[in-house]
């Protein structure tokens, strides 16, 4: 296989992606680190470890987006994010109802069920 | 510094593979909607999950099925994975290099097949301790989210080796680049989805 010779542009271009991905890599690392360390060897409160877990999985999703998917705030492209805010919105409305029905309907029937 | 432009979400392949990017254009389009209604499958099943965390009906829950250790190790190799597949498409994009492609995707496979083998012995072990789906809506909630997940990274692998037959069979062309481009959009979403589960059923079980 031939060895392809990259343009200095190319070649710049191939670093900012080389890097994207290792930055995106280790913030990764790191986000998922903390949750597991709190809850193997932590001593929070259940209630504030469910809130830093639930914090460090919303940044984690948002981190593989920006630098695993490419979807960025850019101008240049803008209906890949649209799509996801639309999912987000149609699963907010969906999951949250669930939610707030089912919990609702267990306090009043069956308190035993709670968590 | 310029970033490079974006026509589709994923990594882009540029102007070095002109014919293959412009009919990523489309295809990507496409399989993204496909993976956010894919994305909101998941998360209807998080949603159930969670109604019946505490519908266990006197059976076996979080606290004695689940392990800590090899909820950890499954998340390493997924996310591991995720960056080597970003290692074949950077190898894919700028190199056009098929012994370099071809190692990544390799490495890629050997890990999402280390993840599926590590998740079937731990429903195998949750099985012997009582934890199979019929035993409590606890259980066949979890069943139903989880091995799903299990199912997708099973699908993928065998889209990645049909792949890498390709590459074997016709080289590098335009079929095999937007292929690659797609599964790879593919994989970082199955790394996505399992960071709700690690998060909300593994750790939020555990604690």
């Amino acid at each position: 296989m031939t060895k392809r010779t990259l343009s200095a542009e190319q070649e710049n271009e191939r670093q900012y992606e080389l890097r994207t991905y290792i930055l995106g890599y280790g913030l990764a690392l790191i986000l998922t680190l903390i949750p597991f360390a709190l809850a193997a060897w932590g001593s929070l409160s259940r209630m504030t470890l469910w809130w830093v877990i639930g914090a460090c999985a919303l940044v984690q999703i948002v981190v593989h987006f920006r630098f695993f998917l490419h979807v960025t705030l850019a101008k240049n492209k803008r209906e890949d994010l649209q799509l996801i805010l639309f999912t987000a919105l149609i699963l907010i409305i969906m999951v949250g109802g669930t939610l707030w029905i089912m919990f609702n309907l267990y306090s009043r029937m069956m308190p035993s069920i709670m968590p | 510094m310029t970033t490079p432009t974006s026509r589709y979400p994923g990594l882009n392949l540029g102007k070095g593979h002109a014919e293959a990017d412009n009919a990523c254009e489309e295809l990507v389009f496409g399989f993204w909607v496909f993976m956010m209604s894919d994305l909101i499958l998941f998360g209807l099943l998080f949603g159930i999950y969670v109604t019946m965390l505490g519908a266990t009906a006197g059976g076996p829950g979080p606290h004695e099925l689940f392990e800590m250790k090899s909820a950890f190790i499954e998340t390493m190799l997924l996310l591991t994975s995720s960056f080597t597949f970003g290692m074949a498409s950077l190898a894919l994009k700028y190199r056009h290099d098929k012994g370099r492609l071809v190692a990544w995707l390799v490495v890629t496979l050997l890990l999402g097949l280390a993840f599926i083998a590590l998740e079937l012995h731990d429903f195998s072990s949750m099985a012997s301790k009582g934890g199979v789906p019929s035993r409590s809506g606890f259980l066949s909630a979890f069943f139903g989210l989880v091995p799903l997940h299990g199912l997708h990274v099973t699908v993928a692998c065998l889209w990645l080796v049909a792949l890498l037959a390709q590459i074997a069979i016709y080289g590098l062309d335009k079929g095999v680049k937007t292929g690659l481009i797609r599964l790879g959009i593919l994989w970082h979403f199955l790394d996505i989805v399992w960071i709700g589960i690690f998060s909300l059923v593994y750790l939020g079980g555990l604690t």
